[in-house]
């Protein structure tokens, strides 16, 4: 990833010196070898602080509503294939102008999921990861493990089919082509096949784990409410027990709000504390919206998404 | 197993009756509740209405708060496509009902729980048929057990 970095802060630092951009989001080291943080560049001689590698797994979507001010001038935005889907999602839905952000798209091979390394690693801190190929090597005190890629990225990496934003003004090196379709995903299709009570099983567990920090829908581009349902006192809809009821509905209701919106980025998934899953979920409204509605989020700025809008010869077969 | 004996004891009771919460549109399909009540259509007398302005109107999280506070299937009933009071209410709450029954089947809910139709003002008959099989349906599937809210109240010590 070394000269994909080299070639984006050289980009950064032309486009600050240039007044094109007032500021831009991206990412710089974090507090840890596998961590990176999001940080947000206004002066040309922070750009060395700007990195790009698997660790990069935020969606900087969801600080462009916080970080632009009318009459600031253009916001730059380092752009994986999920962040930019998120940004078109924004224009799409009103929240930014188009004029308003300049998306500098990069090349995504996948990011980390933490907790799947830290499996690998049995819990131990890693100072230093290198990628060789394939694999990517994790390097601690008194140990190092070479693991498959494959192995420790997120889910919704895996199951990937844009890697790159499908709007960008400029692009550090080459974008990478979108699948053709939907790449498969095995998890998905053998849960599909479980029979009902299987599945209800799954998750009331995976959900009673959950303790309700809502980390998964602050990190989610799309829950950019003002106020949270979960949130409202008056009239107050959302249950505050711990009451697994409660919780249960609380997951519906977050992804029934972001169905035809999602574009499962993961980053709902990988904020989560207990590691619960959430990506089963988002993707089964995704696809029930592409068969049914024909609409994929994130790809055209210009169409209404598809809960905002409607067509009479909707199919209606489960409707009495 | 304790659970298996509160399934027979409550599921099976003889006297036990689905208790369903139908919202019925107030332009098409209350107007069709009505008709079927003057019109003295016999139809089972497990639901309770809630008027609502629209289809459109029900948001999915009232859906919820029903079956986890203690309704063992809902209903909700619109204009016929095309006839909405207010020209798309109904084409839109499709869309959201759609999405949601097919969310709560793949996590596993019982696909009878929760149902939709289209009932006209001048559909009395079709109201009582509509409840009819929304009542035999839920009564098949038994009192509802999943997404209920399970808090006992607890005993004030003093
Ligand atoms: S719900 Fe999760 S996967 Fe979907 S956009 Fe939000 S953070 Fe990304
Ligand atoms: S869960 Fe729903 S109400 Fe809460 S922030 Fe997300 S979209 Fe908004
Ligand atoms: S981040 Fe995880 S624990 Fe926190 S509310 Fe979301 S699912 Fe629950």
């Amino acid at each position: 990833m070394a000269d994909v970095e080299q070639v984006l802060r050289e980009t950064v630092r032309k486009l600050l010196q240039e007044q094109k951009v007032c500021r831009v989001i991206g990412y710089a080291r974090g507090s840890s070898a596998l961590r990176s943080t999001p940080v947000f560049i206004e002066d040309e001689k922070d750009a060395d602080s700007l990195v790009f590698d698997i660790t990069c797994g935020n969606n900087l979507t969801q600080y462009l509503k916080k970080c632009g001010k009318a009459g600031d001038g253009r916001v730059g935005i380092v752009a994986k294939g999920c962040d930019g889907r998120a940004v078109v999602q924004y224009i799409a839905e009103g929240q930014v102008k188009r004029e308003g952000i300049l998306i500098i798209g990069i090349p995504c091979e996948g990011v980390l999921d933490h907790r799947k390394a830290c499996d690998k690693t049995q819990g131990r801190e890693v100072s230093e990861y290198r990628i060789e190929g394939e694999k990517v090597v994790l390097k601690g005190k008194d140990f190092e493990v070479s693991l498959d890629k494959f192995d420790v990225l997120s889910d919704s990496c895996r199951r990937c089919r844009y890697p790159s934003p499908p709007v960008h003004d400029v692009f550090i090196t080459e974008p990478k082509e979108a699948a053709s379709q939907e790449p498969e995903c095995k998890e998905f299709d053998e849960f599909e096949k479980l029979d009902a009570s299987e599945r209800w099983a799954f998750f009331e567990n995976e959900f009673s784990k959950c303790i309700r920090c809502y980390a998964c829908r602050n990190a989610c581009p799309m829950c950019y409410c003002e106020e949270c349902f979960v949130d409202q006192s008056n009239p107050q809809w959302f249950g505050k027990s711990t009451d697994l009821s409660d919780t249960m509905i609380f997951h519906i209701v977050r992804v029934l709000h972001t169905a035809g919106r999602c574009v499962d980025c993961g980053a709902c998934e990988r904020a989560c504390p207990l590691g619960i899953n959430l990506g089963l979920l988002n993707k089964k409204v995704e696809k029930e919206i592409q068969e049914r509605f024909g609409y994929t989020s994130g790809l055209d700025p210009d169409e209404t998404p598809a809960m905002a809008a409607f067509d009479e010869e909707d199919k209606q077969e489960f409707i009495l | 197993m304790i659970e298996a004996k509160v399934e027979n004891t409550i599921g099976r009771h003889k006297d036990w009756q689905p208790k369903i919460l139908a919202f019925l549109c107030n332009w098409c399909s209350y107007a069709g509740a009505d008709l079927a009540g003057v019109s003295r259509i016999q139809y089972p007398p497990n639901i309770r209405v809630v008027r609502i302005p629209c289809s459109g109107r029900v948001n999915p999280i009232f859906i919820l708060k029903c079956l986890q506070n203690g309704f063992d299937g809902v209903l909700v009933s619109g204009c016929h496509p095309g006839d909405c009071h207010y020209i798309s209410g109904n084409y839109v709450a499709r869309r959201k009902f759609a999405v949601l029954k097919t969310l709560l089947e793949f996590m596993g809910l019982e696909p009878g729980r929760v149902q939709f139709s289209w009932v006209s003002a001048g559909e009395g008959e079709k109201f009582a048929q509509v409840v009819t099989k929304v009542t035999e349906d839920v009564k098949k599937l038994g009192p509802a057990r999943k997404l209920v809210r399970n808090l006992e109240p607890t005993e004030t010590k003093y």
